[in-house]
């Protein structure tokens, strides 16, 4: 068991009901701070809702989250965000018709100056912070793809997926969070395009040190290669934990998970 | 020298087209047989359609995208010009003024519902509310006119806040029933309330600034007279030219970002970092604003108003201005604005029937262009700027 002193992210017994459907139940859980952990588990067995609870969506039925050694449980969306956390969604959530640099900003809401004056009246101080931040989004998705870089004033909408997944962990990286929640984010794309994703989420991971990530991810590839530790969960429950090896040849998993197809 | 040459290269699409709508207008206001009026409606149509479909359109929209500012000069010209042909035409006069005093309440309507994406259906309730706050205040107070133009904008604000604040919280369209159930009170609270002149109305004192009468024609030399609706078009155009900066500022700020976020997808908004609520009611806020003005300022225009004018009818025209004009782009609510305030009162053939046809062409343009007649393009933020 992981001690809750040395986890960036920590849960409590927590628990999640809809009506009486348990998603997340009595979940104890830690991230050690830098490391990558795998959240898997077979269809409908609560990754998703786990986030949900985590970043605010849902309120929790039970229990305690802590992130960096304060309380954030039942936290507003905004709240968990500024706290620095940022995630990505299972079925991609960004806004079609704006374009890149647009829905890269929105992750960058709370370091963009706010205020009616500054946007309105003042807008020499505008452009000034405009520039930086495009440099800042621009030299950001580079990392991801040269190609889209140049790109950056197309509605996303234009793009295929491989990009559009891209984008979204832009948006989540581009306020520089603590830790990094992906869900799913080789869905709907091929072999080829997921390997080249996770090489280049390795490299930001290489850049941003201080960097922790938890991926709910079904291609087992994906999870040897690029996590440290994984959870497993089982309606709800945690069954399982350990650097993916051991989980791998873990009984209860593979009766729930791995065996059956 | 090549530079000037480019420059006017882009322009020109943008000017040509300009003169040619002015003339066309012209001929429109000033044409009286109703089959010359429906001949040109025809001709109209047609050549727009032609200049559509062989990429006419998206070289005008050229013109507008890169040299905006020169672009806004021309189109005030060619207001002007329309202006100065009908100088003493009180009819097309103040047909004019009512255009630019409307599409400056939709350039309100068009912040909440084009990019926060609040319904607002009681539009012409929160004009009516500028209205009568011009009313009152130029009859028993001293407040410089100008001034009320402000303070209409300011009680249609606070008015409108007060209203909404309870709902805004919640998500689905509850925005759209509370305005619905407060554009109808509002007219039933006009009629019975006594003070505000009940169903007969209120006189409104025409606008006066620093000594110079708004409601009297201008009298230049001998025998040559303007008619008095000009003094209005040209404070319309003043106000106009203020509020149409102030919501394209806002929408090329990161204001204007977090709207449309908020619009497209609120949980995705809120998971990073957007206060909904607080956006939903400055946009909310300052499109009544906006509104309230415009309705201070059509008060003292015609000096007498009536809760006729504030129906929910006229709710649901400024709604279809932004819906035939393209949600969220300025200019397309000039030319649905135009084309909706023009065309009953020129055809009158269809005065009768105008609902139904505003209806129809709602139904239309949501079936078939449901971006509107002239669709917003890709958000910008410095118009012209260029990634180094
Ligand atoms: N908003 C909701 N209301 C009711 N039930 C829900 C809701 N969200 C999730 N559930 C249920 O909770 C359970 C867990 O769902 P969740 O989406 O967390 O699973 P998951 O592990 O992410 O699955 P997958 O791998 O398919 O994405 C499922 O049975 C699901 O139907
Ligand atoms: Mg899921």
């Amino acid at each position: 068991m992981t001690g809750a002193a040395d986890g960036l992210l920590v849960s409590r017994d927590l628990s999640k009901r809809f009506g009486g459907l348990v998603a997340v139940d009595s979940l104890d859980m830690a991230v050690r701070p830098q490391e990558i952990l795998g959240l898997i588990g077979p269809n409908g067995s609560g990754k998703t809702t786990f986030f949900n609870v985590v970043t605010g969506i849902y309120p929790t039925s039970g229990g305690v989250v802590e992130f960096d050694g304060k309380d954030i449980t039942d936290f507003s969306p905004q709240a968990v965000y500024r706290a620095g956390i940022a995630r990505t969604f299972q079925r991609s959530r960004l806004s079609l018709s704006l374009s890149v640099f647009d829905n890269v900003m929105v992750g960058n809401h709370m370091r963009l100056d706010q205020g009616l004056w500054f946007n309105l009246i003042a807008r020499k101080d505008f452009k000034r912070q405009f520039e930086e931040n495009f440099e800042r989004a621009r030299d950001l998705v580079k990392v991801f793809d040269p190609l889209l870089a140049d790109r950056m004033f197309e509605a996303v909408g234009t793009f295929p997926m491989i990009d559009r997944r891209r984008i979204e962990i832009c948006r989540a990286l581009i306020s520089r969070p603590k830790l990094l929640l992906l869900d799913e984010p080789s869905a709907g794309m091929t072999h080829d395009e997921t390997k080249e994703l996770m090489d280049d989420l390795l490299e930001i991971k290489g850049r941003l040190e201080d960097l922790t990530i938890i991926i709910i991810e079904h291609e087992m590839g994906v999870i040897e290669r690029i996590t440290d530790t994984c959870v497993v969960l089982n309606f709800g429950q945690k069954i399982c934990e350990g650097p993916y090896q051991e989980v791998a040849e873990d009984k209860l998993v593979q009766e729930a998970y791995l065996g059956i197809q | 020298m090549s530079r000037a040459r480019a420059v006017f290269a882009v322009l020109l699409p943008g000017i040509g087209s300009a003169v040619a709508v002015t003339v066309y207008v012209i001929l429109l206001l000033a044409v009286e047989s109703q089959a010359a009026i429906a001949a040109l409606l025809v001709a109209g149509v047609i050549v727009v359609l032609a200049a559509a479909r062989f990429g006419g359109m998206a070289r005008i929209g050229r013109s507008f995208a890169e040299r905006e500012n020169a672009m806004n000069l021309v189109i005030v010209l060619a207001v002007l010009a329309v202006t100065g042909f009908f100088y003493e035409d009180h009819f097309v006069l103040l047909l004019m003024a009512t255009v630019i005093i409307y599409v400056i309440a939709c350039l309100g309507l068009n912040l909440q519902f084009g990019y926060a994406g609040t319904l607002n259906f009681a539009g012409a309730a929160f004009f009516g509310v500028g209205c009568y706050t011009a009313a009152v205040l130029t009859k028993h107070t001293a407040m410089p006119h100008l001034l009320i133009l402000v303070a209409g904008g300011v009680m249609a604000a606070v008015i409108g806040s007060l209203l909404i604040l309870p709902v805004l919280r919640t998500r689905s369209h509850y925005s759209a029933v509370v305005t619905i159930a407060f554009a109808l009170l509002f007219k039933i609270f006009l009629e019975v309330n006594d003070t505000l002149g009940g169903p007969q109305g209120l006189p409104v004192d025409g606008m006066n600034v620093l000594g110079w009468e708004f409601n009297d024609n201008i009298e230049i030399g001998e025998d040559f007279e303007v008619a008095f609706y000009v003094n209005y078009i040209v404070v319309g155009l003043i106000v106009l030219a203020l509020a149409f900066t102030f919501v394209r500022r806002l929408e090329r700020s990161w204001v204007g970002l977090n709207l449309d976020a908020l619009r497209l997808d609120e949980t995705a908004a809120a998971c990073f970092g957007l206060n909904i609520t607080r956006w939903k009611i400055t946009a909310f806020t300052l499109g009544n604003f906006l509104t309230g003005v415009a309705g201070a300022l059509y008060a003292m225009m015609l000096g007498f108003i009536a809760p006729t004018n504030f129906t929910f009818g006229d709710s649901l025209i400024l709604v279809s201005i932004i819906l035939l004009g393209g949600i969220g782009n300025p200019w397309g609510l000039v030319v649905a604005t135009t084309i909706l305030i023009i065309l009953p009162e020129k055809l009158q053939v269809i005065q009768e029937y105008r609902f139904l046809l505003f209806g129809a062409m709602v139904i239309l343009i949501l079936l078939f262009r449901p971006e509107g007649l002239l669709p917003r393009p890709l958000r910008t933020y410095l118009p012209g700027w260029q990634p180094k």
